[in-house]
């Protein structure tokens, strides 16, 4: 049951969602670009979380089904094979090729914890952008380098998002309705998310992260369960890569390489692995935070010393270092951890 | 007359050169408490996890409530009927209490992601159901106000009792515990005693590892001896402990 006062906090993070783009257009429509790949690595961040928060499973390589998602949406909604397939179509078929990728990954390493696991999903990671890079001949599917280009933008009737639309005094540019679509899928993932997490499949998984083998004992399939992770954290990479494709117009394999998967997994690691509010925290700040220093860090320097000393790109991989190892110094679980290892650090305390 | 559970023939183990089980065939039959004891590398855990999937046996069948055992994984012996506890606990230390009696209804439950994410009215129906049965078998071992806590912080005492509630939600025919008096001072092993007993009242079958033989000798009504992997003696209680290869290997002569 919800408190009059909770409902009033949703309430008022719900207008201030709403509401935001707007404010941020009059700072620049970059602000709103900003911001919508902030929410696609919040549902790639909350996708991982159920692979490594949940079901305890490390992997490296997350970001190749963000590539699958990505590169489905671009085959199919773009002059390369002459494909243009409505968004809606390809979104679940892009989900369901990365769901597919994920249990092929997952079948081969289901023996595999930690480390090992780590090593083989970082490899896997590899060879699907080596494959993206090189599938250009003999037949030329991902056009190989190069990317693929003028991918088709989302439209829903005649709403085009890739065009500006006027309601009123309101002008509602590509950006902003990508925002408000981002919106509803995260809305709806972070549902799903919590409906797992509180269902049989979501105890199972953690089951399985606290003891694999009292987790077979007591009657848990870890293979089909353990797939499944795989499985759900792949769809949710597939979707967010379909909506990639359609924001950028454009994909290369060098969109996707191992720093992604590195930075999505800091993200869950930041936030509280197996909270779903400390991860959407953790990718919401570590998306935010480069871009804020980007943009503060050299008119800084100028106005202070009437010369650029450090680049903005250094320093901003200095200060994200940096503040990863606070983080793991003064709060190991995350910022806002998962309750069951909060409790398990006081109880380590007391 | 009672029927046969359990029926092991010939089962045989082998970890590289150590011959760990050899030829042991044993019968547990409906409704009793069957003891299995030996000193220590008899092995008595071996046998135990071959009964329970978790090491594939070399040698011998095993039948279990007139159809044999066949599918060796873990799973599939714990949806034939057969649950376990672990000799060194092993619960979900950062789940609560309620959730690792939860975890195992899973077996006994059907809802899949689909009817998770679209919460359908027969997997809120099967929720509750979870919830009630494990929150009846806290209540059954004892721990009910510690339902809330996490697995790691109960006693010990606790932790074994837990481990046989997570073991009962599975609804087992055959109940197997491994040592569960090992470490537990006199008043802990008295109200384990009568758990056990109230369990066989309640018309289960339970296999029982023990080193504590007063315990065996009082509780089981009939007692197997393992060693070096075989069974040296099958009675009841009182002709096991009169069995001079029983007494040269494992009780020695004080005991008698």
């Amino acid at each position: 049951m919800k408190t009059n006062r909770e409902r009033f906090g949703l309430a008022l993070i719900a207008i201030a969602l709403i509401a935001l783009p707007f404010v941020l257009a009059a700072a620049g429509t970059a602000w709103v670009r900003i911001t919508n790949f902030a929410v696609l690595f919040v549902l790639l961040s909350l996708g991982l979380n159920i692979v490594v928060g949940f079901a305890g499973l490390l992997d490296l390589g997350y970001v190749a089904f963000f590539a699958v998602g990505a590169y489905v949406y671009a085959l199919l909604a773009s002059p390369h094979f002459g494909l243009h397939l409505p968004f809606w179509v390809i979104l679940p078929i892009g989900a369901t090729v990365a769901c597919l990728a994920g249990v092929i990954l997952g079948a081969p390493t289901l023996r595999l914890r930690g480390d090992y696991l780590a090593i083989v999903t970082l490899g896997f990671g590899e060879i699907v952008r080596i494959f993206m890079n090189n599938l250009s001949s003999p037949v030329n599917l991902t056009n190989g380098p190069k990317g693929i280009n003028r991918i088709d933008p989302f439209q829903i009737g005649p709403l085009d998002f890739s065009a500006s639309d006027t309601l009123g005094t309101l002008v509602f540019s590509g950006p902003i309705k990508y925002y408000y679509f981002l919106l509803l899928v995260l809305l709806a993932v972070i549902v799903i998310n919590r409906r797992l997490q509180d269902s049989r499949i979501g105890r199972a998984w953690v089951a399985i992260r606290e003891d694999e083998i009292a987790a077979k004992a007591s009657g848990i399939n870890t293979r089909n369960i353990k797939l499944l992770a795989f499985a759900m954290g792949a769809s949710f990479g597939g979707i967010a890569g379909g909506m990639f494709a359609a924001i950028q117009g454009f994909v290369s394999p060098e969109s996707f390489i191992l720093n992604e998967s590195i930075m999505v997994l800091a993200m869950v690691v930041l936030g509280g692995m197996g909270n779903i509010w400390g991860v959407i925290a953790g990718a919401v700040l570590l998306s935010f935070v480069p871009e804020l220093l980007r943009y503060t860090v050299e008119p800084a320097q100028m106005a202070l010393f009437g010369k650029l000393l450090v680049d903005p790109e250094v320093l901003r991989m200095l200060v994200f270092g940096l503040a990863l190892v606070l983080t793991m110094r003064f709060r190991p679980a995350g910022l806002w951890p998962e309750t069951r290892h909060r409790r398990e650090m006081d109880a380590d305390r007391a | 007359m009672s029927t046969n559970l359990l029926e092991a023939r010939n089962i045989g183990k082998r970890f590289g050169g150590v011959q760990a089980l050899k030829d042991v065939s044993l019968t547990i039959r409906s409704g009793e408490i069957y003891g299995l004891i030996g000193p220590n590398g008899a092995g008595k855990t071996t046998l135990f996890n071959v009964f329970t999937g978790l090491y594939p046996r070399d040698s011998g069948d095993v039948r279990f409530a007139g159809v044999p055992l066949t599918l060796e994984s873990p799973h599939a012996v714990a949806a034939a009927g057969i649950a376990r506890t672990f000799q060194n606990i092993r619960l979900f230390a950062n789940m609560t209490a309620l959730e690792n009696v939860m975890i195992g209804r899973h077996v006994r439950t059907r809802a899949g992601v689909f009817s998770a994410i679209l919460r359908t009215r027969a997997e809120r129906i099967e929720e509750a159901g979870i919830r009630r049965r494990a929150e009846e078998l806290l209540r059954y071992v004892g721990i009910s106000d510690h339902a809330d806590d996490l697995a790691r912080q109960l006693s010990y005492g606790d932790q074994r009792r837990l481990e046989i509630a997570r073991a009962l939600a599975t609804d087992p025919k055959l109940l197997a515990l491994d040592e569960p008096a090992a470490g537990m001072n006199a008043t802990e092993t008295a109200a384990l005693r009568s758990l056990i007993e109230g369990l066989r009242d309640d018309g289960l079958t339970v296999l029982l590892i023990e080193h504590d033989v007063k315990l065996v000798m009082g509780l089981c009504d009939r007692v197997a001896v393992l060693d070096y992997g075989e069974k040296i003696a099958e009675d009841v209680p009182e002709a096991v402990r009169a069995n001079p290869k029983v007494i040269e290997a494992y009780l020695g002569v004080g005991t008698r």
